[in-house]
Protein backbone atom coordinates (compact mmCIF):
# COMPACT_ATOMS: atom_id res chain seq x y z
CA UNK A 1 0.00 0.00 0.00
CA UNK A 2 1.31 3.43 -0.94
CA UNK A 3 1.62 6.10 1.66
CA UNK A 4 -0.55 9.14 1.16
CA UNK A 5 -0.63 12.76 2.35
CA UNK A 6 -3.33 14.40 4.44
CA UNK A 7 -4.87 16.02 1.37
CA UNK A 8 -4.92 12.62 -0.37
CA UNK A 9 -6.64 11.16 2.68
CA UNK A 10 -9.34 13.86 2.53
CA UNK A 11 -9.81 13.06 -1.13
CA UNK A 12 -9.95 9.34 -0.42
CA UNK A 13 -12.61 9.83 2.26
CA UNK A 14 -14.72 11.99 -0.06
CA UNK A 15 -14.49 9.37 -2.81
CA UNK A 16 -15.40 6.60 -0.39
CA UNK A 17 -18.41 8.32 1.09
CA UNK A 18 -19.79 9.69 -2.18
CA UNK A 19 -19.68 6.16 -3.51
CA UNK A 20 -21.25 4.66 -0.37
CA UNK A 21 -23.99 7.25 0.13
CA UNK A 22 -25.75 8.89 -2.79
CA UNK A 23 -27.07 11.64 -0.53
CA UNK A 24 -23.57 13.06 -0.11
CA UNK A 25 -23.19 16.20 -2.24
CA UNK A 26 -19.91 18.08 -2.54
CA UNK A 27 -20.00 21.79 -3.29
CA UNK A 28 -17.89 24.92 -3.19
CA UNK A 29 -15.81 27.32 -5.21
CA UNK A 30 -13.54 25.70 -7.82
CA UNK A 31 -14.12 22.25 -6.35
CA UNK A 32 -15.56 20.61 -9.47
CA UNK A 33 -13.67 20.66 -12.73
CA UNK A 34 -10.66 22.22 -11.01
CA UNK A 35 -10.71 19.75 -8.11
CA UNK A 36 -10.29 22.47 -5.49
CA UNK A 37 -7.46 24.94 -4.98
CA UNK A 38 -5.64 22.35 -2.85
CA UNK A 39 -6.97 19.45 -4.98
CA UNK A 40 -8.98 18.00 -2.09
CA UNK A 41 -11.87 17.20 -4.43
CA UNK A 42 -9.93 16.13 -7.52
CA UNK A 43 -11.52 13.36 -9.52
CA UNK A 44 -14.93 13.68 -7.85
CA UNK A 45 -16.46 15.66 -10.69
CA UNK A 46 -15.34 13.12 -13.28
CA UNK A 47 -16.58 10.21 -11.19
CA UNK A 48 -19.84 11.49 -9.70
CA UNK A 49 -20.85 14.17 -12.20
CA UNK A 50 -22.11 17.73 -12.11
CA UNK A 51 -25.24 16.78 -10.18
CA UNK A 52 -23.36 15.74 -7.05
CA UNK A 53 -20.23 17.85 -7.37
CA UNK A 54 -21.42 21.42 -7.56
CA UNK A 55 -19.18 24.27 -8.65
CA UNK A 56 -20.81 27.25 -6.95
CA UNK A 57 -20.64 30.96 -7.66
CA UNK A 58 -18.30 32.92 -5.42
CA UNK A 59 -20.52 33.61 -2.40
CA UNK A 60 -19.81 32.04 0.98
CA UNK A 61 -23.05 32.93 2.72
CA UNK A 62 -24.82 31.35 -0.23
CA UNK A 63 -22.76 28.18 0.04
CA UNK A 64 -23.71 27.86 3.70
CA UNK A 65 -27.38 28.80 3.31
CA UNK A 66 -27.77 26.53 0.30
CA UNK A 67 -26.17 23.65 2.20
CA UNK A 68 -28.56 24.19 5.09
CA UNK A 69 -31.54 24.06 2.75
CA UNK A 70 -30.28 20.84 1.15
CA UNK A 71 -29.49 19.25 4.50
CA UNK A 72 -33.01 19.79 5.83
CA UNK A 73 -34.29 17.71 2.93
CA UNK A 74 -32.07 14.76 3.82
CA UNK A 75 -29.07 15.43 1.62
CA UNK A 76 -25.61 15.48 3.20
CA UNK A 77 -23.75 18.46 1.80
CA UNK A 78 -19.99 18.65 2.25
CA UNK A 79 -19.14 22.24 1.42
CA UNK A 80 -15.66 23.67 1.05
CA UNK A 81 -14.67 27.19 1.99
CA UNK A 82 -11.50 28.00 0.12
CA UNK A 83 -9.77 29.25 3.28
CA UNK A 84 -10.96 29.72 6.84
CA UNK A 85 -10.47 33.48 6.48
CA UNK A 86 -13.17 33.50 3.81
CA UNK A 87 -15.74 31.63 5.87
CA UNK A 88 -16.73 34.73 7.81
CA UNK A 89 -19.44 35.94 5.40
CA UNK A 90 -21.09 32.59 6.15
CA UNK A 91 -21.02 32.99 9.93
CA UNK A 92 -24.57 34.37 9.93
CA UNK A 93 -25.85 31.22 8.24
CA UNK A 94 -23.67 28.89 10.31
CA UNK A 95 -24.31 30.43 13.72
CA UNK A 96 -27.89 31.57 13.24
CA UNK A 97 -29.18 28.57 11.33
CA UNK A 98 -26.98 25.49 10.86
CA UNK A 99 -26.17 25.34 14.57
CA UNK A 100 -29.70 26.07 15.71
CA UNK A 101 -32.22 24.48 13.38
CA UNK A 102 -32.47 21.27 15.41
CA UNK A 103 -33.08 23.14 18.65
CA UNK A 104 -35.30 25.79 17.06
CA UNK A 105 -37.64 23.16 15.65
CA UNK A 106 -37.33 20.80 18.61
CA UNK A 107 -35.71 18.15 16.46
CA UNK A 108 -37.99 18.44 13.42
CA UNK A 109 -35.34 19.85 11.06
CA UNK A 110 -31.64 19.21 11.36
CA UNK A 111 -28.47 19.84 9.40
CA UNK A 112 -26.32 16.82 8.55
CA UNK A 113 -23.62 18.85 6.84
CA UNK A 114 -19.88 19.46 6.88
CA UNK A 115 -18.12 22.76 6.28
CA UNK A 116 -14.54 21.91 5.33
CA UNK A 117 -11.89 24.59 5.30
CA UNK A 118 -8.10 24.81 5.18
CA UNK A 119 -6.86 26.64 8.25
CA UNK A 120 -3.71 27.75 9.98
CA UNK A 121 -0.44 29.46 9.13
CA UNK A 122 2.88 28.24 7.81
CA UNK A 123 2.43 28.11 4.05
CA UNK A 124 3.72 31.62 3.25
CA UNK A 125 0.33 32.71 2.02
CA UNK A 126 -1.04 36.25 1.68
CA UNK A 127 -3.30 37.80 4.32
CA UNK A 128 -6.49 35.96 5.35
CA UNK A 129 -5.06 32.59 4.27
CA UNK A 130 -3.49 31.72 7.65
CA UNK A 131 -6.39 32.07 10.08
CA UNK A 132 -6.80 29.90 13.12
CA UNK A 133 -10.06 31.11 14.59
CA UNK A 134 -11.43 27.78 15.77
CA UNK A 135 -12.55 29.41 19.02
CA UNK A 136 -15.27 31.33 17.14
CA UNK A 137 -16.91 28.10 16.04
CA UNK A 138 -16.15 26.24 19.28
CA UNK A 139 -18.14 28.84 21.20
CA UNK A 140 -21.34 28.05 19.34
CA UNK A 141 -23.80 25.55 20.83
CA UNK A 142 -24.97 23.04 18.25
CA UNK A 143 -21.71 22.90 16.27
CA UNK A 144 -18.98 20.29 16.24
CA UNK A 145 -15.43 21.44 15.55
CA UNK A 146 -13.05 18.76 14.34
CA UNK A 147 -9.35 19.10 13.47
CA UNK A 148 -7.33 16.19 12.04
CA UNK A 149 -3.57 16.06 12.53
CA UNK A 150 -2.49 13.12 10.35
CA UNK A 151 -3.59 11.48 7.09
CA UNK A 152 -5.21 8.57 8.95
CA UNK A 153 -7.12 10.81 11.31
CA UNK A 154 -8.14 13.09 8.41
CA UNK A 155 -9.65 10.09 6.65
CA UNK A 156 -11.39 8.59 9.68
CA UNK A 157 -12.62 11.87 11.12
CA UNK A 158 -13.93 13.21 7.82
CA UNK A 159 -15.95 10.03 7.30
CA UNK A 160 -17.33 10.42 10.83
CA UNK A 161 -18.10 14.10 10.21
CA UNK A 162 -20.06 13.33 7.02
CA UNK A 163 -21.99 10.56 8.77
CA UNK A 164 -22.78 12.70 11.80
CA UNK A 165 -26.36 14.00 11.81
CA UNK A 166 -25.31 17.46 13.01
CA UNK A 167 -23.25 20.27 11.47
CA UNK A 168 -19.48 19.80 11.65
CA UNK A 169 -16.82 22.46 11.11
CA UNK A 170 -13.92 20.45 9.71
CA UNK A 171 -10.64 22.36 9.92
CA UNK A 172 -7.85 21.03 7.75
CA UNK A 173 -4.36 22.17 8.77
CA UNK A 174 -3.00 23.59 5.55
CA UNK A 175 0.58 23.20 6.73
CA UNK A 176 0.05 19.43 7.06
CA UNK A 177 -1.66 18.93 3.70
CA UNK A 178 1.50 17.59 2.05
CA UNK A 179 3.95 17.38 4.93
CA UNK A 180 3.83 13.70 5.89
CA UNK A 181 2.79 10.46 4.30
CA UNK A 182 1.09 7.53 5.95
CA UNK A 183 -0.61 4.30 4.98
CA UNK A 184 -4.37 4.91 5.10
CA UNK A 185 -6.38 1.81 4.17
CA UNK A 186 -9.54 2.77 2.26
CA UNK A 187 -11.81 0.65 4.44
CA UNK A 188 -14.50 3.24 5.12
CA UNK A 189 -13.95 2.88 8.84
CA UNK A 190 -14.63 6.13 10.65
CA UNK A 191 -12.86 7.33 13.77
CA UNK A 192 -14.91 8.43 16.76
CA UNK A 193 -15.86 12.09 17.10
CA UNK A 194 -15.95 13.84 20.49
CA UNK A 195 -12.87 11.92 21.51
CA UNK A 196 -9.26 12.90 22.01
CA UNK A 197 -6.40 10.68 20.87
CA UNK A 198 -3.49 9.70 23.05
CA UNK A 199 -0.56 9.96 20.64
CA UNK A 200 2.18 9.16 23.10
CA UNK A 201 2.24 7.89 26.66
CA UNK A 202 4.41 9.55 29.26
CA UNK A 203 4.75 10.24 32.96
CA UNK A 204 6.31 13.61 33.58
CA UNK A 205 3.97 16.03 31.87
CA UNK A 206 0.99 16.24 29.52
CA UNK A 207 1.21 18.14 26.24
CA UNK A 208 -2.16 18.99 24.73
CA UNK A 209 -2.53 20.24 21.17
CA UNK A 210 -4.38 19.81 17.87
CA UNK A 211 -3.88 20.27 14.16
CA UNK A 212 -0.55 21.36 12.75
CA UNK A 213 0.95 22.32 16.12
CA UNK A 214 1.13 18.65 17.03
CA UNK A 215 4.21 18.48 14.82
CA UNK A 216 6.16 20.91 17.03
CA UNK A 217 4.59 19.38 20.11
CA UNK A 218 5.86 15.91 19.20
CA UNK A 219 9.31 17.32 18.38
CA UNK A 220 9.36 18.95 21.83
CA UNK A 221 8.40 15.60 23.36
CA UNK A 222 11.30 13.98 21.46
CA UNK A 223 13.68 16.60 22.87
CA UNK A 224 12.43 15.84 26.38
CA UNK A 225 13.17 12.16 25.88
CA UNK A 226 16.81 13.11 25.28
CA UNK A 227 16.77 14.55 28.80
CA UNK A 228 15.21 11.37 30.16
CA UNK A 229 11.76 12.89 30.59
CA UNK A 230 8.62 11.45 29.06
CA UNK A 231 5.71 13.61 27.91
CA UNK A 232 2.21 12.33 27.31
CA UNK A 233 0.94 13.87 24.04
CA UNK A 234 -2.77 14.24 23.38
CA UNK A 235 -4.42 15.27 20.12
CA UNK A 236 -7.69 16.92 21.16
CA UNK A 237 -9.07 16.33 17.61
CA UNK A 238 -12.66 17.34 18.46
CA UNK A 239 -12.48 20.80 20.01
CA UNK A 240 -16.22 20.91 20.53
CA UNK A 241 -17.65 19.02 22.29
CA UNK A 242 -14.48 18.61 24.33
CA UNK A 243 -13.41 15.19 25.62
CA UNK A 244 -12.25 16.48 28.97
CA UNK A 245 -12.12 13.02 30.59
CA UNK A 246 -9.09 11.95 28.55
CA UNK A 247 -7.28 15.16 29.51
CA UNK A 248 -8.16 14.87 33.20
CA UNK A 249 -7.09 11.23 33.23
CA UNK A 250 -3.69 12.18 31.87
CA UNK A 251 -3.26 15.12 34.22
CA UNK A 252 -4.06 12.93 37.20
CA UNK A 253 -1.10 10.84 36.15
CA UNK A 254 1.42 13.55 35.26
CA UNK A 255 0.30 16.53 37.37
CA UNK A 256 1.73 18.97 34.83
CA UNK A 257 0.30 20.29 31.61
CA UNK A 258 1.12 22.60 28.72
CA UNK A 259 -1.43 23.44 26.04
CA UNK A 260 -0.12 24.36 22.60
CA UNK A 261 -2.11 26.07 19.86
CA UNK A 262 -1.31 28.45 17.05
CA UNK A 263 -4.45 30.56 17.48
CA UNK A 264 -4.22 33.81 19.41
CA UNK A 265 -4.17 33.22 23.17
CA UNK A 266 -7.04 35.42 24.38
CA UNK A 267 -10.25 33.37 24.60
CA UNK A 268 -8.55 30.61 22.63
CA UNK A 269 -9.65 27.00 23.05
CA UNK A 270 -6.59 26.57 25.29
CA UNK A 271 -8.21 28.92 27.81
CA UNK A 272 -11.29 26.72 27.96
CA UNK A 273 -9.20 23.58 28.37
CA UNK A 274 -7.14 25.20 31.14
CA UNK A 275 -10.29 26.33 32.92
CA UNK A 276 -11.91 22.90 32.75
CA UNK A 277 -8.74 21.17 33.92
CA UNK A 278 -8.36 23.54 36.87
CA UNK A 279 -11.98 22.80 37.81
CA UNK A 280 -11.69 19.06 37.44
CA UNK A 281 -8.08 18.18 38.24
CA UNK A 282 -6.95 20.96 40.56
CA UNK A 283 -5.68 18.67 43.29
CA UNK A 284 -3.56 16.69 40.83
CA UNK A 285 -1.70 19.80 39.72
CA UNK A 286 1.96 20.13 40.63
CA UNK A 287 2.43 23.27 38.53
CA UNK A 288 0.25 25.96 36.93
CA UNK A 289 -1.32 24.96 33.62
CA UNK A 290 0.56 26.85 30.92
CA UNK A 291 -0.11 27.77 27.33
CA UNK A 292 2.14 28.21 24.32
CA UNK A 293 0.12 29.99 21.66
CA UNK A 294 0.14 32.49 18.87
CA UNK A 295 0.37 36.06 20.13
CA UNK A 296 -2.73 38.25 20.42
CA UNK A 297 -1.98 39.88 17.10
CA UNK A 298 -3.18 39.56 13.53
CA UNK A 299 -1.55 36.56 11.90
CA UNK A 300 1.43 38.09 10.06
CA UNK A 301 2.30 37.80 6.38
CA UNK A 302 4.94 35.27 5.35
CA UNK A 303 8.03 37.10 6.63
CA UNK A 304 7.10 37.07 10.30
CA UNK A 305 5.13 33.84 10.23
CA UNK A 306 7.83 31.80 11.92
CA UNK A 307 8.09 34.32 14.74
CA UNK A 308 4.33 34.12 15.29
CA UNK A 309 3.89 30.36 15.37
CA UNK A 310 4.88 28.53 18.56
CA UNK A 311 8.25 26.92 17.88
CA UNK A 312 9.77 23.80 19.41
CA UNK A 313 12.04 26.12 21.42
CA UNK A 314 9.12 28.13 22.81
CA UNK A 315 7.37 24.92 23.80
CA UNK A 316 10.50 23.56 25.50
CA UNK A 317 11.00 26.83 27.38
CA UNK A 318 7.53 26.68 28.85
CA UNK A 319 7.83 22.96 29.49
CA UNK A 320 11.03 23.64 31.45
CA UNK A 321 9.22 26.23 33.57
CA UNK A 322 6.39 23.80 34.20
CA UNK A 323 8.78 21.05 35.21
CA UNK A 324 10.69 23.54 37.38
CA UNK A 325 7.86 23.80 39.90
CA UNK A 326 8.86 21.62 42.83
CA UNK B 1 -47.85 29.59 6.48
CA UNK B 2 -48.98 26.44 4.78
CA UNK B 3 -50.31 23.75 7.12
CA UNK B 4 -49.04 25.36 10.31
CA UNK B 5 -51.56 24.94 13.11
CA UNK B 6 -52.86 28.04 14.82
CA UNK B 7 -51.90 26.59 18.20
CA UNK B 8 -48.32 26.22 16.94
CA UNK B 9 -48.23 29.88 15.93
CA UNK B 10 -49.50 30.82 19.38
CA UNK B 11 -46.79 28.69 21.01
CA UNK B 12 -44.10 30.32 18.89
CA UNK B 13 -45.15 33.85 19.74
CA UNK B 14 -45.41 32.94 23.40
CA UNK B 15 -41.73 31.99 23.33
CA UNK B 16 -41.94 28.23 23.02
CA UNK B 17 -39.71 26.48 20.46
CA UNK B 18 -42.27 23.70 20.16
CA UNK B 19 -44.26 26.15 18.07
CA UNK B 20 -41.75 25.45 15.29
CA UNK B 21 -42.23 21.70 15.51
CA UNK B 22 -44.93 21.73 12.85
CA UNK B 23 -47.03 18.58 12.92
CA UNK B 24 -48.53 18.88 9.44
CA UNK B 25 -45.72 20.17 7.22
CA UNK B 26 -42.69 18.52 8.67
CA UNK B 27 -40.11 19.53 6.06
CA UNK B 28 -41.07 23.19 5.85
CA UNK B 29 -38.90 25.86 7.40
CA UNK B 30 -40.13 27.75 10.43
CA UNK B 31 -40.31 31.53 10.75
CA UNK B 32 -36.89 32.99 9.98
CA UNK B 33 -35.98 35.96 12.15
CA UNK B 34 -32.66 37.10 10.55
CA UNK B 35 -33.53 39.07 7.43
CA UNK B 36 -33.17 37.43 3.99
CA UNK B 37 -31.28 34.35 5.17
CA UNK B 38 -34.36 32.22 4.40
CA UNK B 39 -34.02 32.99 0.70
CA UNK B 40 -30.82 30.94 0.61
CA UNK B 41 -32.44 28.06 2.49
CA UNK B 42 -35.11 28.11 -0.19
CA UNK B 43 -32.49 27.76 -2.91
CA UNK B 44 -31.00 24.81 -1.01
CA UNK B 45 -34.36 23.08 -0.74
CA UNK B 46 -34.97 23.81 -4.43
CA UNK B 47 -31.56 22.30 -5.25
CA UNK B 48 -32.55 19.15 -3.36
CA UNK B 49 -35.81 18.93 -5.34
CA UNK B 50 -33.93 19.43 -8.58
CA UNK B 51 -31.23 16.84 -7.82
CA UNK B 52 -33.88 14.32 -6.87
CA UNK B 53 -35.88 15.15 -10.00
CA UNK B 54 -38.96 15.89 -7.94
CA UNK B 55 -41.59 18.10 -9.56
CA UNK B 56 -41.73 20.35 -6.54
CA UNK B 57 -41.40 24.10 -6.14
CA UNK B 58 -40.24 26.26 -3.22
CA UNK B 59 -41.98 29.52 -2.36
CA UNK B 60 -40.21 31.95 -0.06
CA UNK B 61 -41.02 35.50 0.94
CA UNK B 62 -39.27 38.54 2.32
CA UNK B 63 -39.94 42.21 2.86
CA UNK B 64 -38.71 45.27 0.98
CA UNK B 65 -35.93 45.80 3.54
CA UNK B 66 -34.58 42.31 2.88
CA UNK B 67 -33.80 43.23 -0.72
CA UNK B 68 -30.85 45.28 0.56
CA UNK B 69 -29.22 42.24 2.19
CA UNK B 70 -26.40 40.37 0.52
CA UNK B 71 -28.22 37.07 0.95
CA UNK B 72 -31.05 38.42 -1.25
CA UNK B 73 -28.71 38.95 -4.18
CA UNK B 74 -26.82 35.72 -3.53
CA UNK B 75 -30.09 33.79 -3.54
CA UNK B 76 -31.37 35.34 -6.76
CA UNK B 77 -28.00 34.78 -8.37
CA UNK B 78 -27.75 31.06 -7.59
CA UNK B 79 -31.42 30.53 -8.44
CA UNK B 80 -30.70 32.03 -11.85
CA UNK B 81 -27.45 30.20 -12.53
CA UNK B 82 -28.87 26.83 -11.58
CA UNK B 83 -32.40 27.57 -12.85
CA UNK B 84 -33.87 26.44 -9.54
CA UNK B 85 -37.57 25.80 -8.97
CA UNK B 86 -38.10 28.65 -6.56
CA UNK B 87 -40.42 31.64 -6.38
CA UNK B 88 -39.31 34.72 -4.41
CA UNK B 89 -42.21 36.85 -3.22
CA UNK B 90 -41.31 40.31 -1.94
CA UNK B 91 -43.91 41.80 0.31
CA UNK B 92 -43.18 45.45 -0.45
CA UNK B 93 -45.09 47.38 2.20
CA UNK B 94 -42.84 50.43 1.70
CA UNK B 95 -41.45 50.40 5.24
CA UNK B 96 -38.63 48.46 6.91
CA UNK B 97 -39.39 49.46 10.51
CA UNK B 98 -38.61 53.18 10.23
CA UNK B 99 -36.96 53.29 6.82
CA UNK B 100 -39.13 54.19 3.84
CA UNK B 101 -38.45 52.50 0.51
CA UNK B 102 -36.82 55.56 -1.08
CA UNK B 103 -34.16 55.41 1.64
CA UNK B 104 -33.75 51.67 1.08
CA UNK B 105 -32.99 51.69 -2.62
CA UNK B 106 -32.55 53.99 -5.58
CA UNK B 107 -34.00 51.34 -7.88
CA UNK B 108 -37.38 52.26 -9.35
CA UNK B 109 -38.80 48.83 -8.50
CA UNK B 110 -37.71 45.82 -6.49
CA UNK B 111 -38.82 43.47 -9.23
CA UNK B 112 -36.10 44.86 -11.50
CA UNK B 113 -33.47 43.47 -9.13
CA UNK B 114 -34.23 40.13 -10.82
CA UNK B 115 -32.80 41.45 -14.08
CA UNK B 116 -29.25 41.45 -12.72
CA UNK B 117 -29.67 37.77 -11.86
CA UNK B 118 -31.02 37.01 -15.31
CA UNK B 119 -34.38 35.85 -14.02
CA UNK B 120 -37.87 37.17 -14.52
CA UNK B 121 -39.32 39.72 -12.14
CA UNK B 122 -42.74 41.31 -12.06
CA UNK B 123 -44.82 43.59 -9.93
CA UNK B 124 -48.32 42.79 -8.79
CA UNK B 125 -50.93 44.72 -6.86
CA UNK B 126 -50.32 43.11 -3.49
CA UNK B 127 -53.67 44.31 -2.20
CA UNK B 128 -55.49 42.35 -4.88
CA UNK B 129 -55.90 38.82 -3.56
CA UNK B 130 -56.99 37.44 -6.93
CA UNK B 131 -54.10 39.05 -8.82
CA UNK B 132 -51.53 37.80 -6.29
CA UNK B 133 -52.88 34.27 -6.53
CA UNK B 134 -52.77 34.47 -10.30
CA UNK B 135 -49.13 35.56 -10.60
CA UNK B 136 -47.89 33.24 -7.86
CA UNK B 137 -49.71 30.27 -9.44
CA UNK B 138 -48.20 31.19 -12.79
CA UNK B 139 -44.67 31.43 -11.38
CA UNK B 140 -45.06 28.10 -9.55
CA UNK B 141 -46.31 26.40 -12.70
CA UNK B 142 -43.38 27.81 -14.65
CA UNK B 143 -40.88 26.60 -12.05
CA UNK B 144 -42.52 23.19 -11.85
CA UNK B 145 -41.94 22.44 -15.51
CA UNK B 146 -38.30 23.43 -15.22
CA UNK B 147 -38.49 26.93 -16.61
CA UNK B 148 -36.70 28.53 -13.70
CA UNK B 149 -37.19 30.94 -10.84
CA UNK B 150 -39.19 34.15 -10.58
CA UNK B 151 -39.28 37.26 -8.45
CA UNK B 152 -42.68 38.72 -7.62
CA UNK B 153 -42.90 42.13 -6.00
CA UNK B 154 -46.25 42.47 -4.29
CA UNK B 155 -46.98 46.17 -3.72
CA UNK B 156 -48.81 47.02 -0.57
CA UNK B 157 -48.59 49.43 2.34
CA UNK B 158 -47.88 48.85 5.99
CA UNK B 159 -50.95 50.17 7.78
CA UNK B 160 -49.88 49.64 11.37
CA UNK B 161 -46.77 49.84 13.49
CA UNK B 162 -43.90 47.44 12.79
CA UNK B 163 -44.62 45.51 16.02
CA UNK B 164 -46.56 46.05 19.21
CA UNK B 165 -43.33 47.51 20.61
CA UNK B 166 -43.05 50.05 17.79
CA UNK B 167 -44.65 53.48 17.45
CA UNK B 168 -44.69 54.56 13.82
CA UNK B 169 -45.72 58.13 14.75
CA UNK B 170 -42.07 58.81 15.51
CA UNK B 171 -41.06 58.41 11.87
CA UNK B 172 -44.32 58.41 9.91
CA UNK B 173 -46.01 61.65 10.86
CA UNK B 174 -49.67 62.27 10.11
CA UNK B 175 -48.65 65.54 8.45
CA UNK B 176 -46.47 63.88 5.89
CA UNK B 177 -48.09 60.47 5.52
CA UNK B 178 -51.72 61.00 6.62
CA UNK B 179 -53.10 61.09 3.10
CA UNK B 180 -51.04 58.14 1.92
CA UNK B 181 -52.29 56.09 4.86
CA UNK B 182 -55.87 57.06 4.20
CA UNK B 183 -55.55 55.94 0.61
CA UNK B 184 -53.81 52.72 1.71
CA UNK B 185 -56.68 51.86 4.05
CA UNK B 186 -59.04 52.09 1.09
CA UNK B 187 -57.02 49.37 -0.60
CA UNK B 188 -56.75 47.12 2.44
CA UNK B 189 -56.88 43.69 0.78
CA UNK B 190 -59.46 41.94 2.98
CA UNK B 191 -61.92 44.84 2.93
CA UNK B 192 -61.33 45.20 -0.79
CA UNK B 193 -62.04 41.53 -1.45
CA UNK B 194 -65.15 41.80 0.68
CA UNK B 195 -66.38 44.82 -1.31
CA UNK B 196 -65.75 42.96 -4.52
CA UNK B 197 -67.62 39.85 -3.36
CA UNK B 198 -70.57 41.92 -2.18
CA UNK B 199 -70.72 43.92 -5.41
CA UNK B 200 -70.68 40.74 -7.46
CA UNK B 201 -73.21 39.18 -5.07
CA UNK B 202 -70.87 36.24 -4.40
CA UNK B 203 -71.16 36.92 -0.70
CA UNK B 204 -73.82 37.97 1.81
CA UNK B 205 -74.04 39.34 5.33
CA UNK B 206 -75.56 36.06 6.50
CA UNK B 207 -72.68 34.02 5.07
CA UNK B 208 -70.21 36.39 6.67
CA UNK B 209 -71.85 36.04 10.07
CA UNK B 210 -71.66 32.27 9.72
CA UNK B 211 -68.02 32.43 8.72
CA UNK B 212 -67.19 34.71 11.66
CA UNK B 213 -68.86 32.26 14.05
CA UNK B 214 -66.88 29.40 12.55
CA UNK B 215 -63.60 31.29 12.78
CA UNK B 216 -64.39 32.33 16.32
CA UNK B 217 -64.85 28.67 17.28
CA UNK B 218 -61.65 27.69 15.42
CA UNK B 219 -59.66 30.34 17.28
CA UNK B 220 -61.15 29.38 20.64
CA UNK B 221 -60.20 25.76 19.98
CA UNK B 222 -56.66 26.73 18.97
CA UNK B 223 -56.26 28.82 22.11
CA UNK B 224 -57.56 25.94 24.22
CA UNK B 225 -55.16 23.56 22.51
CA UNK B 226 -52.28 25.95 23.09
CA UNK B 227 -53.21 26.45 26.77
CA UNK B 228 -53.47 22.69 27.30
CA UNK B 229 -49.85 22.17 26.25
CA UNK B 230 -47.73 21.28 29.28
CA UNK B 231 -45.00 23.79 30.05
CA UNK B 232 -41.56 23.04 28.59
CA UNK B 233 -39.16 21.43 31.05
CA UNK B 234 -35.66 22.52 31.99
CA UNK B 235 -34.16 19.52 30.20
CA UNK B 236 -35.65 20.79 26.93
CA UNK B 237 -32.90 23.40 27.07
CA UNK B 238 -30.34 20.71 26.40
CA UNK B 239 -32.04 17.93 24.50
CA UNK B 240 -32.27 19.36 20.98
CA UNK B 241 -28.84 20.71 20.19
CA UNK B 242 -27.36 17.44 18.98
CA UNK B 243 -28.82 14.13 17.87
CA UNK B 244 -27.14 12.57 20.91
CA UNK B 245 -26.26 14.59 23.96
CA UNK B 246 -22.48 15.12 24.18
CA UNK B 247 -20.86 14.24 27.50
CA UNK B 248 -20.05 17.82 28.52
CA UNK B 249 -23.58 18.99 27.81
CA UNK B 250 -24.93 16.01 29.70
CA UNK B 251 -23.04 17.21 32.79
CA UNK B 252 -24.65 20.64 32.51
CA UNK B 253 -28.06 19.06 32.01
CA UNK B 254 -27.73 17.03 35.20
CA UNK B 255 -26.55 20.08 37.11
CA UNK B 256 -29.37 22.29 35.83
CA UNK B 257 -32.03 19.70 36.53
CA UNK B 258 -30.76 19.08 40.07
CA UNK B 259 -30.70 22.81 40.83
CA UNK B 260 -34.20 23.21 39.43
CA UNK B 261 -35.51 20.32 41.56
CA UNK B 262 -33.92 21.78 44.66
CA UNK B 263 -35.55 25.11 43.91
CA UNK B 264 -38.94 23.44 43.41
CA UNK B 265 -38.60 21.55 46.71
CA UNK B 266 -37.73 24.86 48.37
CA UNK B 267 -40.98 26.36 47.14
CA UNK B 268 -43.09 23.50 48.51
Amino acid sequence: MTEITLIDAINQALHYEMHADKDVIVLGEDIGINGGVFRATRGLFEKFGAERVLDTPLAESMIAGLSIGMATQGLKPVAEFQFMGFSYPALDQIINHAARLRNRTRGRLHCPLVFRMPYGAGIHAPEHHSESTEAIFSHIPGLRVVVPSSPARAYGLLLAAIRDPDPVIFLEPTRLYRLNRQKVPDTGVALPLDQSFLLREGNDLTLISWGAMLRETLLAADALLQKGLSAEVIDVATLKPLDCDTLVFSLEKTGRCVIIHEAARFCGVGAEIAAQLSEKAFFSLKAPIQRVTGYDVTVPYAQLEKQYLPSVERIINVVDQTLGFA
Amino acid sequence: MRGVKMSEILSFWKGDERGNCFSKCENDFSICVPIATQLLHATGVATAFKLRKQKRVVVTSCGDGATSEGDFYEALNIAGVWQLPVVFVINNNQWAISLPLDAQTHAKTLAQKAIAAGISGEQVDGNDVVAVKFVVDRAIAKARVGNGPSVIEALTYRLGDHTTADDANGYRSQDKYGEVLQQAWKEEPLLRLRRYLFEKKYWSEAEEEQLKKRYHATIEMAVAEYLALPKPTITDLFDYHYATLPADLSEQRIEAEALFRLHEIGKE
